[in-house]
């Protein structure tokens, strides 16, 4: 059920309706019913592998809870038996027994997560390597992705981690924790939220709160409207322009490289505009997943602010484990005193990279998002170790750090040089994608901006002018929304304007949204990851 | 005490360690610099800083660094 | 609170207002363009019932002139015809028609039997769109839609039409409420000459047999018919073309035998019927022109009078008032045709 669709919307008023109607202590087994069947809809074997994700972690974050409890009562006993340096050893030893069972099921599941996402990529990589010295080419298996398998995958291992490090509780109950795993709304595309967030209102009793209730409705609208007249309408011009390279270089490659950022941005941040409204009108909160991301600074300031939730995971349970391991810090010793300033940056930048690789492969199973990854990876230090330099340049124009101007500057720059390396995305292949970059300096050829050759994309003036004033919108939207998000500001100080423009809104979108026949219903770009 | 704030001191100068309170809330310690840190407090003070003690809450202050530090050590 | 709920009402009923006057504004008016398109709907601005009711498509709606039945045989008859109509949608809109009258003979033309699916979308918009919100109508919908469509659309017809808001006219303004007649009767009027020449045989079909589901439905036609107390008369008009099979006759004959219903194959009475398809018809024999239409109602009327119990109602009230206003609109639009045509070729 894609959300831009009536089923979706049928299923959502009908569950909504029911929400309300029946005892508040039935809210929460309501919706893990309609997770399951909202999951059933995309195929009823995606059920045995969330299944399997939720039973394994479910037991494993039981088994772990439980032995640390025991583990903390024989030390609390025999306290006063032990040196320090016993309990210190005795501590450690407790410490490996849990992460051997916290181990073995992340083992499981990003095992499953592996073989369905990745094993058609390891074998047709090796396959071409056994091609290139003669051998024979190995077939590649029929393997169909479970929705949102990277997603539920990573929410479900966030939450053994954490109660691996007790910074949650494992959940007794197995049914509300397979609601945290299956939770509809985010089952799609994200955010990927944590335990110890999302559980405190998930399962809660929720009383009819109109004003909580409007306002998420409100998004839902808002996220609908982005989806299906900004970023359903540019899909269709993108995919001519992208599915062509050789006829569509020069200038056709800066406007995928704009446009693809214009319609990623409204069709995923959309996305997940409906998915916090569907939630708030279930007085469930989600967190969020983007602030305004493009009119971030520095690429490391673009990723805290772009899909937030996936950065921040990647932050803590893969950057920091790894930047304090060992290894790492064995190497963090031996550099720190060779290189200079660099030197010190060695182990940090290792684990940099690293992080950026995993985080192209979770996009997809493809060398471009791989490359993709290690791109962004790349940006991020050499801006890090560029820094001193930076610092020069603002000791020597000093009237600069901090204007408008300046500020303007920056954003372009992290716009466009992150929109540059986000058309891996789009384009079939790695080197394609540079080739197509390249013909930015080869072969420009700027009149064909205004010769109407735009005009022959798959949509007419009409349709530009109406994406224009969709993105005109998002954007001006933006800029008023710093401190507080228009929609919101509206609701409270003139509440009947917010209704009409939520009239207006829902007219406008049920005119000149991309829908229906004649228009493929897109996918959410982020479904396949 | 006087050894943490050094190591803090060489990764930012300009910043008054002793009198601030958000580190990591006002942005002053990015990802990679609470890295560096953890590195530099575990040759300074032979402990093992483990990946579920790296929260805003443990480095948002020269003391929540400090109190870290002394209950790692005491085990 | 009372006056947050007074506002919530208010603004829902904003949006229903709203929402209606985008569905009356987007959907196509079919006035000046595809006139088919407008057929189904104008059956219900008829003021009195009527003895002959054609059910069918373009066979019937281009070939048969209710004016002649009227002026020469004191008949009042309709069409309920539109483009390339599915026997499901005939059978329910003959279920419709029984809703507002009861006619004495229903006239049901017999190539549809030849489609045992839903064709395209574009026709079942045309053949849908136009019938009133009514069981009848969603029963057609479920049955004609094809895979793409969706039931929701043909009840607000904007989810379907939308994407015109680029190609919206100043007729889509013009007809927002109302709509101009563009056919007498149900017959729309052709009077362009464009004879027929040689007409291609039907290429051998693998299978000659009507699909099961057309069976059924014409045998729901007989049936209904007959709960009714109205005639069912079985019609192939005389159309050159799409081709009529052999096969395909032999099967209706039979069935027409078995259910005791009459069966007219016009296909076979060119002759008796003074049909010329070197002048009779507008598209070389794909249909008949006014003038051919003309002459087949002339036959075809007097073969109702002698075989199906309708009588000549001239003079009767309200018919004769109705009829012959019907008359003049019928006579003014021929002539302004007939100009346009003969200017046309003059030129």
């Amino acid at each position: 059920m894609s959300f831009a669709s009536t089923q979706f919307l049928a299923f959502f008023a009908a569950l909504f309706l029911l929400y309300y109607a029946i005892p508040r202590r039935h809210q929460w087994k309501l919706l893990l019913a309609g997770s399951l069947f909202f999951y059933w809809f995309a195929g009823w074997w995606c059920l045995i592998y969330i299944g399997v994700t939720t039973v394994t972690t479910y037991l494993a974050g039981r088994k772990i809870a439980a032995l640390a409890a025991s583990q903390e009562e024989w030390l609390k006993a025999h306290r006063d038996e032990l040196s320090k340096e016993e309990r210190k050893a005795r501590k450690a030893k407790d410490k490996s027994v849990r992460f051997r069972w916290m181990l073995g099921c992340l083992l499981v599941n990003f095992g499953i997560l592996a073989v369905v996402k990745y094993a058609n990529f390891v074998l047709g990589n090796v396959s071409a390597l056994t091609v290139f010295f003669g051998g024979q080419p190995i077939p590649s298996l029929s393997l169909v992705l479970p929705m949102g398998i990277s997603f539920y995958t990573f929410q479900a291992m966030g939450y053994l981690i954490d109660v691996y490090w007790g910074k949650c509780r494992a959940e007794r109950n197995l049914g509300r924790f397979a609601l945290f795993v299956t939770f509809f709304p985010q089952l799609i595309q994200g955010p990927i939220s944590r335990f110890g967030e999302l559980s405190r209102t998930l399962c809660g009793e929720h009383p009819w709160d109109s004003r909580q209730i409007a306002m998420g409705a409100e998004r839902v609208l808002w996220g609908l409207a982005k989806k299906l007249i900004v970023a359903d309408r540019l899909a269709i011009p993108l995919r001519a322009l992208v599915s062509d390279p050789e006829r569509y270089t020069g200038v056709y490659v800066l406007a995928v490289v704009f446009l693809y950022a214009v319609q990623l941005y409204a069709d995923f941040t959309g996305g997940i505009d409906i998915t916090i409204g569907a939630a708030q009108m279930l007085g469930v909160k989600v967190t969020e997943n983007f602030q305004r991301p493009f009119f971030s600074k520095s690429a490391a300031e673009y990723w805290r602010r772009w899909h937030i939730t996936m950065g921040t995971w990647f932050r803590d349970y893969l950057f920091y484990p790894m930047s304090v391991s060992r290894p790492i810090l064995k190497l963090h010793q031996k550099c720190r005193n060779r290189f200079g300033r660099f030197g010190k940056h060695v182990g940090v930048h290792t684990c940099s990279i690293i992080l950026w690789f995993v985080t192209g492969l979770w996009h997809g199973a493809s060398w471009n998002f791989i490359v993709w990854g290690l791109l962004n990876g790349m940006v991020i230090i050499v801006s890090q170790e560029l820094e001193p330099l930076y610092a020069r340049f603002h000791a020597r124009f000093p009237s600069l750090k901090g204007s408008r101007g300046w500020d303007l500057v920056q954003v372009a720059r992290t716009f466009w040089l992150m929109g540059i390396i986000r058309v891996l995305d789009v384009y079939r292949d790695v080197p394609l994608t540079f080739r197509q970059l390249g013909t930015v300096f080869t072969a420009l050829r700027p009149q064909t901006l205004w010769d109407g050759s735009f005009l022959e994309l798959g949509i007419g003036a009409g349709d530009w002018l109406v994406a224009a004033a969709g993105a005109g919108a998002m954007l001006v939207c933006s800029l008023l929304g710093r401190r507080e998000p228009v929609r919101v500001r509206l609701t409270r100080d003139h509440p009947q304007l917010a209704w009409g423009g939520c009239v207006l809104l829902a007219l406008l979108t049920l005119v000149f949204g991309v829908y229906g026949i004649g228009f493929d219903a897109t996918q959410f770009i982020y479904n396949q990851f | 005490m006087e050894e943490l704030l050094d190591i803090l001191r060489e990764l930012h100068p300009d910043v008054d360690f002793e009198n601030c309170g958000n580190l990591i809330d006002g942005k002053i310690l990015d990802s990679i610099d609470i890295v560096t840190l953890v590195a530099e407090i575990g040759d300074a003070f032979d402990v093992e800083v483990p990946a579920e003690e790296l929260t805003p809450e443990n480095f948002n202050s020269a003391q929540a660094l400090w109190a870290m530090i002394q209950r790692l050590d005491e085990a | 609170m009372r006056k947050k709920i007074c506002a919530a009402a208010l603004w829902c009923a904003v949006f229903a207002v709203g929402f209606g006057l985008l569905n009356a504004l987007f959907i196509p008016k079919y006035m000046s363009e595809i006139p088919e398109g407008a057929l189904i709907a104008e059956y219900y601005k008829e003021e009195a019932g009527h003895d002959v009711v054609f059910i069918g498509d373009c066979e019937v709606y281009e070939n048969f002139s209710p004016d002649v039945l009227w002026r020469e045989y004191g008949i009042p008859s309709y069409i309920r015809g539109s483009a390339q109509q599915l026997i499901w949608q005939s059978y329910y809109l003959m279920e419709e028609t029984l809703k507002y009258e009861t006619p004495k003979v229903m006239v049901f033309n017999v190539l549809s039997m030849k489609y045992g699916e839903p064709q395209s979308e574009a026709y079942n918009r045309l053949n849908l769109d136009g019938m009133r919100l009514s069981p009848q109508k969603l029963a057609a919908v479920r049955a004609s839609m094809t895979e793409e469509e969706s039931l929701l659309s043909y009840l607000f017809p904007l989810l379907r039409y939308h994407s015109r808001w680029n190609e919206l006219g100043g007729e889509d303004v013009k007809y927002l409420f109302r709509r101009d007649m563009v056919s007498d009767s149900g017959y729309l009027m052709n009077v362009q000459v464009r004879p027929a020449e040689d007409v291609p045989q039907g290429r051998p079909l693998a299978d000659y047999s009507f699909d099961p589901v057309c069976w059924d439905y014409l045998d729901k036609m007989a049936d209904l018919c007959q709960e009714h107390g109205v005639q069912l008369v079985l019609v192939k008009a005389p159309s050159l073309y799409p081709y009529w099979y052999g096969q395909w006759e032999e099967q209706i004959e039979d069935y027409a035998a078995r259910r005791g219903l009459e069966y007219l194959n016009f296909l076979e009475l060119t002759q008796e019927a003074g049909l010329d398809f070197s002048a009779d018809t507008y598209d070389n024999g794909l249909h008949l022109n006014l003038y051919g239409a003309e002459k087949l109602s002339r036959w075809f009327g007097a073969w109702l009078s002698e075989h199906c119990p309708v009588e000549d109602r001239r003079g009767q009230q309200p018919f004769e008032d109705i009829w012959s206003e019907k008359s003049a609109a019928y006579a003014a639009r021929k002539a302004r045709l007939e100009a346009e045509w003969n200017a046309r070729e003059g030129a």
